[in-house]
């Protein structure tokens, strides 16, 4: 009986992998279009699922076929790596990334060896790194617009900070937008690429929260229990932002406490317009995926490659504050555009 | 060799068939004087929640010196707010731990339950307390192939998991899209175990309530049914529970079936703790469950270990972690400690097998 049913299985495990190999053959055989790959970081993350139907849309109107594939979560260097291998074995022409580390930086440049042009998008890769260019969100400045917001927000009132960040690693994500958030408000940073060495007293402490819902309200309890005379807290996305709502809440402080995040994301910008979160910088995954495919396509022309924005070293895909309460000289849409231009 | 049943604790009595698979019996020389880490060592067999117990309270009264924000009541009740979902993924845990397997899938099914609700009830429009119903159905369904690929595949727990881990939590993303249910959309009876009341100045949780008596209840079905019994004889010596006439694949069947049906109330209980329904959140609870069962004493070799050990495991996680945040050590040093606790555990649970034996 056993061994009778561990057959079937065996079988019909053996039948749908040949399924899954023969669909694979049809779909790249007999495409004429150039191949191009995109690589994402994991598909547990709206972001990127919307950045991935942006390339699919972009890909289609400019004739290039695109084939996807994903690692299995935000640091998974490993499957990246093997994604470009595939697809430089295959034949791309040209490959997109968005990079779970510097680990893929040697891939990359055998992808290159061979002929592939390879564009980073989302995460920048390090200094020399040799990428033929990238596609990002100016993290740094996110931070600086919510820093800035909150800081005319706040007023003449004292101001008791804190934040919550993703996670101890000092991811350059992480570090960028809460350093940034930091000058944008106006305390004095110590290292730049460093958090958590400032030492200005308005600023009351930090936790870590995986950038969860889950993370955001045991974070934002901690601060509490801490400091129960926080007013503002920055938090590294929406979902921790909507976590720590929760806390706040069951703290009975949503009336001291002003909460700040960065995204846009859908379920985030719902939550500015309902007044959880005060204000947030929305990022562009669909203006990501665009770019990079005009760029591909451009390169494929005539070989030339996207230029940098100026001071930095990646093409900014921009960045927009979104709330409902605009301050003076802070730059900021209403969550009318957020809706319209969210993701996820 | 004086063995009796009667030698045994109360709560680990075995029923007559299954005499002889003995948890952690003790032979003592009455006439041979003990050194005091024998004499602890005798009670550890005898109380294994002193252990835990112990624990728990040096913590407590260590971290209410060092921090004077630690010691109250509120903060008592957050730490229990804070590890409730993992305290009651912990009950499914340990009792697949006691039949001596292990479920690395813990928190895919409840992320895939907890999606489930939401799609019933956001996107289907089903009512409100059917979606819920279903969604607790989706994870007694989850245990229940969980079960049937341990027992009717003779694949090992381990690897059954594991590999259901990946299959529930791809489905998971493919249902939710990867996207959340904002606070805003989710159903109040969603977001029931959330709320709570107020005593003495400190506010309490339903799911708190809840947490506690799913605790005394499985303490209480461990100890006084034959189920339980049963699931401590399986866990202790297969073979010589088949033997003795237990029909083992129908307990083993029954404990996954009943694990998933303990994992989709926690899914109900997760959309309270967070106000949303995430796809992620809570992915890392797999572990974290294994971590509350194996510090609160319970042998990840099965048939030896108690219910409640896994509350006060769940907790001194939950203290450790509030106390060392209070006392201004970064969460690097929280994961830090807590691995030591469970070298610690498992090296008194190795110990105690050994002069157990």
């Amino acid at each position: 009986m056993h061994a009778r049913t561990r057959s079937i299985v065996a079988a019909a495990a053996a039948g749908a992998m040949a399924l899954v190999g023969l669909s694979g053959c049809a779909a790249s055989a007999g495409s004429d279009e150039p191949l191009v790959g995109l690589v994402i970081k994991t598909q547990d993350n709206p972001f990127y699922v919307k950045m991935t139907e942006g390339a699919k849309d972009e890909a289609e109107a400019l004739g290039l076929n695109l084939q996807v594939a994903s690692g299995d979560g935000q640091s998974d260097v490993d499957s990246q790596i093997k994604a470009i291998e595939n697809f430089t074995a295959q034949g791309a022409k040209a490959i997109l990334v968005t990079p779970a580390g510097d680990g893929i930086i040697p891939a990359v440049k055998k992808a290159q060896e061979a002929g592939v042009v390879v564009f980073a998008m989302d995460s920048p890769l390090g200094a020399d790194s040799g990428i033929d260019g990238t596609f990002a969100t100016d993290n740094y400045l996110a931070g600086v617009l919510v820093g800035e917001w909150a800081k005319a927000a706040l007023g003449d009132t004292e101001p008791r900070v804190a934040t919550l960040d993703l996670s101890t690693d000092q991811i350059p994500v992480d570090v960028a937008r809460n350093q940034g958030f930091l000058e944008g408000f106006g305390i004095e940073l110590g290292d730049p690429s460093k958090m958590w060495d400032e030492t200005d007293p308005r600023l009351i402490g930090h936790e870590v929260t995986d950038a969860n819902e889950a993370g955001g309200r045991t974070g934002m309890e901690k601060l509490l229990q801490k400091d129960p005379t926080i007013n503002l807290v920055y938090t590294i996305n929406e979902p921790t932002a909507a976590g720590a709502y929760q806390a706040v809440v069951a703290a009975g402080l949503e009336d001291q406490i002003t909460i700040v995040s960065v995204d846009g994301g859908c379920p985030g910008v719902t939550n500015v317009q309902k007044g959880i979160i005060a204000a947030t910088s929305m990022q562009f995954p669909l203006e990501m995926a665009k770019q990079a495919l005009q760029a591909v396509e451009d390169y494929l022309a005539d070989g030339t490659k996207p230029k940098n924005s100026d001071g930095l070293d990646f093409t900014n895909t921009g960045v927009t504050l979104v709330t409902d309460q605009p301050q003076d000289g802070v730059e900021s849409e209403d969550t009318t555009f957020g809706l319209e231009q969210c993701w996820g | 060799m004086n063995r009796s049943a009667t030698d045994l604790p109360d709560d680990e009595r075995p029923s007559t068939v299954t005499a002889g698979f003995s948890m952690g019996l003790v032979e003592i020389d009455q006439g041979a004087r003990l050194s005091p880490l024998q004499w602890i060592e005798r009670r550890m067999l005898s109380r294994p929640l002193i252990g835990p117990v112990a624990v728990l309270i040096i913590a407590l009264i260590v971290f209410s010196i060092v921090s004077p924000n630690f010691g109250t009541l509120q903060n008592f009740s957050l730490i229990l707010q804070q590890v409730q979902v993992i305290a009651m993924l912990g009950i499914a845990q340990t009792l697949i731990i006691l039949t001596a397997g292990i479920d690395l899938s813990v928190a895919a099914v409840m992320l895939l339950s907890q999606v489930a609700m939401g799609r019933f009830a956001v996107s289907v429009g089903l009512p409100v307390e059917i979606s819920l119903v279903l969604g607790i159905v989706v994870g007694i369904a989850c245990g229940a192939i969980n079960g049937f690929i341990v027992t009717k595949l003779n694949i090992p727990p381990f690897i059954a998991t594991l590999g259901t881990l990946s299959i529930f939590y791809a489905l998971n993303i493919f249902i939710s899209d990867g996207e959340s249910v904002p606070y805003a959309d989710v159903p109040p009876l969603f977001n029931w175990l959330g709320t709570g009341f107020r005593v003495f100045g400190t506010t309490f949780t339903f799911g708190q309530v809840l947490t506690i008596l799913m605790f005394i209840l499985f303490a209480y079905i461990l100890r006084n049914t034959a189920w339980g019994t049963h699931i401590y004889a399986v866990g202790d010596n297969l073979e010589a529970a088949r033997l003795s006439g237990i029909r083992v694949n129908r307990v083993l069947m029954s404990v996954y079936v009943v694990a998933g049906l303990i994992i989709g109330v926690t899914a109900w209980l997760l959309i309270g703790r967070i106000g949303s329904i995430s796809p992620t959140a809570g992915a890392a609870y797999n572990l974290a469950s294994i971590t509350a069962v194996v510090i609160g004493g319970t042998s990840l070799f099965g048939g030896r270990g108690r219910i409640m050990g896994t509350l006060l495991g769940s907790l001194i996680v939950g203290v450790f972690s509030s106390g060392l945040s209070l006392a201004g050590f970064d969460s690097l040093w929280q994961e830090f400690t807590i691995g030591l606790l469970i070298i610690g555990a498992v090296a008194v649970d190795q110990r105690l097998r050994k002069i157990g034996r």
